[in-house]
């Protein structure tokens, strides 16, 4: 007991960056708990494995390379009954969503999700939450027992995590193939007329532009500043705007040297696109907006002000 | 083909979220709630799946403050039925109104359960993938791109940097919707008050949603904030910024 066991993801034919983050909450959770770590890896190739130096053990379920949620789901479910670890650790993610709920569902296992942290103390496990569009930290105690969490994306770096070198092996058998759901294929990013991903300069705008018409307020502005124009996912989802343009969790990474975000209230999700970026400049008719957090320099302000102010100057 | 969409009211993010004095949770009666976005999603996808191949769609709801105007408004949007669930917490944890909804499907009956992939308030999990596993159907998060055909439904599932993966699967199943193919529809206020006289809502008591692992909140509170950004008073101030790095 006291084991915590890291779901560990791939895409791709790659581990993805939130393993490797993980690796890092599970190395500062298990000496809380008096276990060791381990990574279940499932689909994954000797390649991956070799890269997860950081975990003390990984177990192998052999299963299609190609996620697919069910076979992964109950390849997961039979190690985690075999094993019965304390802690099973997944991404706050695409693929980490639909695992770790049907675990906890299945298993009956508590669960908490978009940690930001999870510790022990007392020998019960304590998670916090990062909710309500990043506005509230919500802890829970996930008692003593088996437990299911998902973590947030950027809450420590990746870098701790990264270790080369393969540990002990373990097999973990065959994921049993899903019966009522099939991979087809992956599809590939569409290619935007402008990779937003090399721009010096981007102008983003988010749910605060309102209506579609209005995104043309933000190109005249970019235009003018020879940025591009980016945003955040509400106007991708309302179809406004390619996917190729989207900053975020299911978007792009970005990092310009200017990154004007108009509008944008700065979810958690849109925040994992572009905090890394060198200078945030954010403007938001919200004062207590999260985007003020992460941005470098802010105005209070109707962002159609704020650019019509800024054409008369330039 | 019939549809279940269930919509769920989240607190509006725009405004200013007070903690109730357990400081365990919001403070819902201050609060000024809206439908979920994402539920609006997975009720336009509902509608436009009915409208390009057919069937019919079903909009589910927790009794609760302003219930009877979201599913009017769900109505008035094109659904053709609407089902309000009694006796259940609409701010119970998501396991519980998995649980509850689950219930209600089984009552209900549907080849399609399409759930809006996040809610504000997640704080055990998502409520899509919790469904479908108490269900014991199929279950995918962040999809969009549905397409039925006979008793099958392809779809796109979306991962990070756009990438996507294309699958199928033999309904029932639930699926967990990121964004529908189109802008979710407006229903004018005139529309929702004529639906309001012709319409009706059924209702559905709740089935006990049982065993349920439960992970205790200790604590709500507002995120620690860093020093945070140097606020400008005005439009030039932005200028000089961006002259100073050298972008003007």
């Amino acid at each position: 007991m006291g084991d915590v066991y890291v779901v560990a993801e791939h895409l791709n034919g790659e581990l993805a960056e939130m393993t490797f983050e993980m690796l890092v909450h599970a190395r500062g959770l298990a000496g809380g708990v008096g276990g060791s770590v381990t990574a279940v890896l499932i689909g994954g190739t000797d390649a991956m494995a070799a890269k997860l130096g950081a975990a003390d053990k990984v177990i192998r379920v052999a299963a299609e390379a190609d996620y697919n949620p069910d076979t992964y789901a109950a390849g997961l479910k039979a190690v985690v009954d075999a094993k019965k670890p304390q802690v099973v650790m997944a991404g706050n993610t695409s693929q980490g969503m639909d695992l770790a709920n049907a675990l906890s569902a299945r298993n009956n296992m508590p669960m908490a999700a978009a940690c930001l942290k999870v510790s022990a103390a007392g020998g019960n496990v304590h998670a916090v939450s990062q909710l309500y569009g990043g506005k509230m930290n919500v802890t829970s105690n996930l008692g003593s027992g088996p437990c299911v969490v998902t973590v947030a994306a950027g809450a420590v770096s990746a870098d701790g995590g990264r270790k080369d070198g393969a540990p002990a092996s373990e097999d973990g058998g065959k994921a049993p193939a899903a019966t009522k759901l099939r991979f087809k294929k992956l599809i590939q990013p569409e290619k935007g007329d402008v990779d937003i991903t090399t721009q010096d300069v981007l102008v983003a705008v988010g749910r605060g532009i309102g209506k579609k018409e209005d995104i043309e307020v933000a190109v005249e502005l970019a235009d003018k500043l020879k940025a591009a124009v980016a945003a955040s996912r509400p106007i991708i989802d309302a179809g406004w705007m390619p996917k190729s343009r989207q900053v975020g969790k299911s978007g792009l990474k970005v990092k310009p040297k200017v990154y004007l975000a108009l509008g944008i209230s700065g979810a958690p999700e849109h925040l994992e696109g572009m905090k890394n970026s060198a200078t945030i400049i954010a403007v938001n008719t919200d004062k207590n907006a999260p985007i003020f957090d992460v941005a470098h320099y802010g105005l209070v302000g109707d962002l159609f002000d704020v650019v019509e102010e800024m054409m008369d100057e330039l | 083909m019939k549809i279940v969409v269930p919509l769920n009211q989240v607190p509006d993010l725009v405004e200013d979220l007070e903690i109730a004095d357990s400081g365990k949770e919001l403070d819902f009666e201050v609060l000024k709630m809206k439908l979920n976005e994402f539920d609006d999603h997975a009720l336009e996808e509902a509608l436009q799946i009915k409208e390009s191949s057919g069937g019919e769609v079903t909009a589910v709801a927790v009794d609760g403050p302003e219930v009877d105007k979201v599913l009017f408004t769900a109505l008035a949007k094109g659904a053709d039925k609407a089902v309000k669930i009694t006796g259940a917490n609409p701010h119970a944890d998501n396991h519980t109104q998995a649980r509850v909804l689950a219930g209600a499907v089984g009552q209900l009956g549907a080849d399609l359960v399409l759930v809006g992939v996040q809610s504000a308030g997640d704080r055990d999990g998502q409520l899509g993938p919790l469904l479908a596993a108490y269900l014991n159907w199929p279950g995918v998060c962040v999809v969009s791109g549905l397409k039925p055909e006979g008793g099958k439904l392809t779809f796109h599932k979306e991962y990070a940097g756009g990438l996507m993966a294309e699958f199928e699967v033999d309904l029932p199943a639930v699926m967990g919707v990121q964004a529908a193919r189109a802008t979710p529809r407006y229903a004018p206020v005139s529309k929702v008050r004529q639906v309001q006289t012709t319409a009706k809502i059924e209702s559905l008591a709740a089935a006990a949603a049982g065993d349920v692992p439960a992970a205790s909140v200790e604590k709500m509170e507002p995120p620690v904030k860093g020093a945070g950004a140097k606020m400008l008073k005005s439009a030039a101030d932005i200028i000089q910024v961006l002259k100073e790095k050298g972008v003007v």
